[in-house]
C-alpha cells in the first residue's frame, strides 16, 4: 500500500511520515497528495494568530478539549520559527497541549517555519490537506508568534482568531494595517491582567470604525483565560456563529474559490520555476547569463526574454 | 531540493520537575541545526511515545533525575515496539547510577549519558547514531 492508501486507511505512523516527506519536500510526497486530494475539502480549519506570548498554545489546548467534548475529531499544526543561524528549531507549542497526546481523536503536528516568513511554513497547507483526509472535523493552525505584517493565515483558514493581551499599546496600534484587519474573531486572552477591558474597549472601536456592509460579517472581541478555560465555550459559540455565517452567506464559496487559485496559481509559479531554473542551470545558460552580466554585456531583463523565448511558452 | 532534517524528542518522564537539562540539550540539538520538539514536563511513557509518532521524530531524548529511570525508560521502548516504532532512537540521560546502565541498554535504550557530559558529545553522539529515515 502507498503512504497515502495508509493514511486513507487510519494509519497514524504513514500519515506521520508522509508530513514529513512533505515538509523535507521529498518529490514522492506530490504523488501522496495527488491521492488525498479528492478527500479533502471536509474540515472546518481555523486559524490562531497573534503575537508570542499572547497564550496561542493555551488558547488552542482549550479548544482541542472543546471540541473533544463535542466528539469531534482534532488535528492541530503548530507553528514555531526556524533559527536562521543553525537552521534547528525548538518546537515548544506542544507542551501546553501534550495532555491531549494519547487521545486517539487528536492528532498534534509541530512545524518550523523552516525560512518562510508569512507566520507559517510552505508545508502547512498541504499538512492541513493530509489532516483533512484522515477524517479530522476540525482542523487548528497555529501561526508563529506575529508582528504586525505575517498574515499568510487568511489564506488557510476558515475562520482567523486572532490572539491579544492586555497592554501592547495604545489604540492607535489597533489602526494600523495588518494583522488586525484579517480577524474573523478578536480575543483578549489572560483577561484577568489589569487593562484587559481597555484593550478589548479599544478593539471594539477599532472595529466599529469600519463602514459596516449588511451583509458583511461583523467580528466581535472575547475575553478569555486559557490556562483557567475561562470564556472557553463562548469562544467556541463564535466560531460556529461564523463558520454558519461564512456557508449560509455564500462567502464559504467565495473563499475556497479564492484559495483554490491561489493555490494553483502558486504550484504553478514554483513547478515553472524549478522547471525552467533547472533547464537554464544544466545546459550552463544561467552560467553564461551570469558572465553577462558581470561585465554588464547582458542585462538581466534580455536575458530572462531569452530564456522564455527558449521555452514553448512564448 | 529534498533533504532530511533530524527530528528529536525532548521530554521529562514522570514526576520530576527539573527541567534545566532538558532546556539545555534542546538549545544544543537547535544550535545543531536539529528539529527539537520539547514536551516539557511529567510526561507519560503513552503521552510521550505518541507525540513521538505524531511528530515522525528520528530520536526520542529522555532526560530523568527522578530515579525511576528503571521503570519508565523500559516503558517508554515498550511502547515505542508495541506501536510499530521500534525504529526509533531512545536515548536517555540524567541522574542515573553507573551501575543500572547495562540493564537499561539491555532494554533497548541506546545510550545514557550521565552529569559532566558535554553537549557536543551527547550532539555527536546523536549525529553518528541517529539517522533520519531514507
Amino acid at each position: 500500500m502507498t503512504l497515502a492508501e495508509r493514511v486513507l486507511d487510519g494509519d497514524i505512523r504513514a500519515a506521520a511520515r508522509l508530513m514529513r516527506d512533505i515538509d523535507d519536500r521529498f518529490k514522492s510526497a506530490t504523488d501522496e497528495l495527488k491521492t488525498l486530494y479528492p478527500h479533502t475539502g471536509n474540515a472546518y480549519i481555523l486559524g490562531i494568530t497573534g503575537p508570542p506570548g499572547a497564550g496561542k498554545s493555551t488558547l488552542v489546548d482549550q479548544i482541542i478539549a472543546a471540541y473533544r467534548k463535542k466528539d469531534l475529531l482534532v488535528g492541530v499544526v503548530a507553528i514555531d520559527p526556524t533559527s536562521p543561524f543553525s537552521g534547528g528549531a525548538i518546537l515548544g507549542d506542544r507542551i501546553r497541549m501534550n495532555r491531549h497526546a494519547d487521545d486517539a481523536g487528536v492528532f498534534i503536528r509541530s512545524l518550523a517555519t523552516r525560512g518562510c516568513l508569512g507566520g507559517l511554513s510552505r508545508s502547512t497547507m498541504d499538512v492541513v490537506n493530509v489532516m483533512d483526509a484522515m477524517g479530522m472535523d476540525v482542523i487548528v493552525v497555529e501561526t508563529v508568534g506575529v508582528g504586525q505584517d505575517e498574515v499568510d493565515i487568511v489564506s488557510t483558514a476558515h475562520t482567523t482568531v486572532v490572539v491579544m493581551v492586555p497592554g501592547m499599546g495604545d489604540d492607535i496600534q489597533a489602526i494600523k494595517a495588518g494583522i488586525l484587519e484579517i480577524g474573523d474573531v478578536f480575543v483578549v486572552n489572560k483577561a484577568d491582567r489589569d487593562g484587559a477591558d481597555r484593550t478589548a474597549r479599544e478593539l471594539t472601536a477599532m472595529l466599529e470604525m469600519k463602514h459596516p456592509e449588511p451583509e458583511a460579517w461583523q467580528p466581535h472581541v472575547l475575553k478569555t483565560e486559557g490556562c483557567r478555560g475561562v470564556g472557553i465555550d463562548e469562544l467556541i459559540e463564535e466560531f460556529t456563529a461564523h463558520h454558519t455565517w461564512l456557508k449560509e452567506s455564500g462567502a464559504l464559496q467565495r473563499l475556497i474559490e479564492e484559495r483554490n487559485a491561489k493555490i494553483f496559481t502558486d504550484t504553478l509559479r514554483q513547478e515553472l520555476f524549478d522547471t525552467v531554473f533547472g533547464a537554464i542551470s544544466d545546459s550552463g545558460m544561467y552560467r553564461q547569463i551570469l558572465n553577462g552580466m558581470r561585465d554588464r554585456s547582458l542585462d538581466p531583463y534580455t536575458a530572462v526574454e531569452e530564456v522564455l523565448a527558449g521555452s514553448a511558452f512564448s | 531540493m529534498a533533504e532530511r532534517r533530524l527530528r528529536v524528542l525532548v521530554g521529562k518522564p514522570g514526576l520530576d520537575g527539573h527541567d534545566r537539562g532538558a532546556k539545555i540539550i534542546a538549545r544544543a540539538f537547535r544550535d545543531a541545526g536539529f528539529e527539537v520538539i520539547y514536551t516539557g514536563l511529567h510526561q507519560t511513557p503513552e503521552q510521550i511515545v505518541s507525540a513521538a509518532i505524531q511528530e515522525d521524530v528520528d530520536c526520542v531524548a529522555l532526560s530523568i533525575l527522578s530515579g525511576a529511570h528503571n521503570t519508565l525508560l523500559p516503558s517508554v521502548k515498550e511502547l515505542l515496539v508495541e506501536k510499530g516504532a521500534a525504529d526509533i532512537v531512545l536515548m536517555a540521560g540524567g541522574v542515573i547510577p553507573e551501575d543500572d546502565i547495562p540493564g537499561l541498554k539491555k532494554a533497548g535504550i541506546s545510550e545514557v549519558f550521565t552529569p559532566g557530559t558535554s553537549t557536543e558529545t551527547i550532539v555527536e553522539w546523536v549525529r553518528t547514531n541517529v539517522t533520519p529515515r531514507a
